[in-house]
């Protein structure tokens, strides 16, 4: 994955597959403390441990029902080339929850990458499902949650045209925010 | 802007739905795996998003579904069509993703050059 943002999609992907009602997603980038943080949690159906360790090797997978795949090994890989930590905990019938470190100067670091498109395709790729994203950057939160965006829509669907250009608007709008000095 | 503005957007569609039913005619269904997402899937979506905002477009649903065992042809969408039968494209980029959206959504002609399986 050439961006931060698409083990994003793949992880939450992960996450779907497996069942889960409710997904977490944290991203949070720190320049003074040199750092980005993923975390993905959900309450899928969990991953046993003996699965939990070959999770790990990239030639693993579960194949019929296919709960884990490439995308975690990858995230691993990413954290671990960047002087980052990666952890997993995962309990059968309960959930799971995964937590990549990333050193934000690391040269090998991939960029953030389009933002804008992935919690676009975030809610829209988790149809029946509860996303929460929070994006967090050097102090300043943005916070989306489709189960809010449903209760405002109603039967209306979020493929709906307007309910598009307004995402799209409203995305773009909160990220710009986000930018916005702060630094000095 | 504030999300609470959707409120508005839902009872000006409500009032179009009771006008001419607004089932969706059509399901995108997009592979959204490991191998669609490092081929492009998000743009892909995003194509689909855009064309159907561009073309108002309201009996379209978007969808997404896992691997589909065809990793060589990713990004891969599934075109769905009640009564007909489903129609699987491949290596559709966003530029494919335009056109699937003008020649079969809208005008109903497969685009045949992109089509990888039939599934009646």
């Amino acid at each position: 994955m050439n961006e931060i943002s698409l083990h994003i999609i793949d992880i939450v992907q992960n996450s779907i597959s497996a069942g889960a009602k409710n997904v977490k997603v944290r991203l949070s980038e720190d320049s003074m403390k040199d750092f980005v943080l993923l975390e993905v949690e959900d309450d899928g159906v969990g991953i046993d441990e003996e699965t939990l360790h070959m999770v790990e090797d990239p030639f693993f997978t579960t194949k019929t029902g296919k709960h884990v795949g490439l995308g975690i090994p990858l995230l691993k890989h990413t954290s671990e080339t960047t002087e980052g930590t990666f952890k997993i905990v995962s309990k059968m019938g309960k959930g799971t929850k995964i937590k990549g470190t990333f050193k934000r100067s690391h040269i090998d670091l991939p960029p953030l990458g389009n933002l804008e498109n992935t919690i676009l395709t975030l809610i829209f790729a988790t149809e029946g499902i509860n996303l929460k994203f929070i994006y967090e950057k050097n102090g300043k939160i943005f916070r989306i949650e489709t189960g809010k965006i449903k209760s405002m829509l109603g039967n209306v669907k979020f493929s709906n045209p307007e309910v598009i250009k307004f995402l799209k608007e409203y995305i773009k709008e909160k990220l710009k925010n986000m930018e916005v000095k702060n630094e000095a | 802007m504030k999300l609470e503005d959707l409120r508005k957007i839902r009872e000006k569609a409500e009032k179009e739905m009771q006008l001419r039913e607004g089932k969706g005619r059509i399901r995108i269904v997009i592979g959204m795996g490991t191998s669609g997402i490092a081929a492009g899937a998000r743009e892909t979506l995003k194509a689909f998003l855009d064309e159907i905002e561009k073309r108002a477009l309201t009996d379209v649903i978007i969808a997404q579904t896992g691997e589909k065992g065809l990793a060589s042809s990713e990004p891969v969408v599934i075109i769905e069509e009640v009564n007909k039968p489903k129609i699987v494209y491949g290596n559709v980029t966003s530029e494919v993703a335009k056109r699937i959206v003008a020649e079969h959504i809208v005008n109903g002609v497969i685009v045949s050059d992109h089509v990888i399986q039939i599934e009646e």
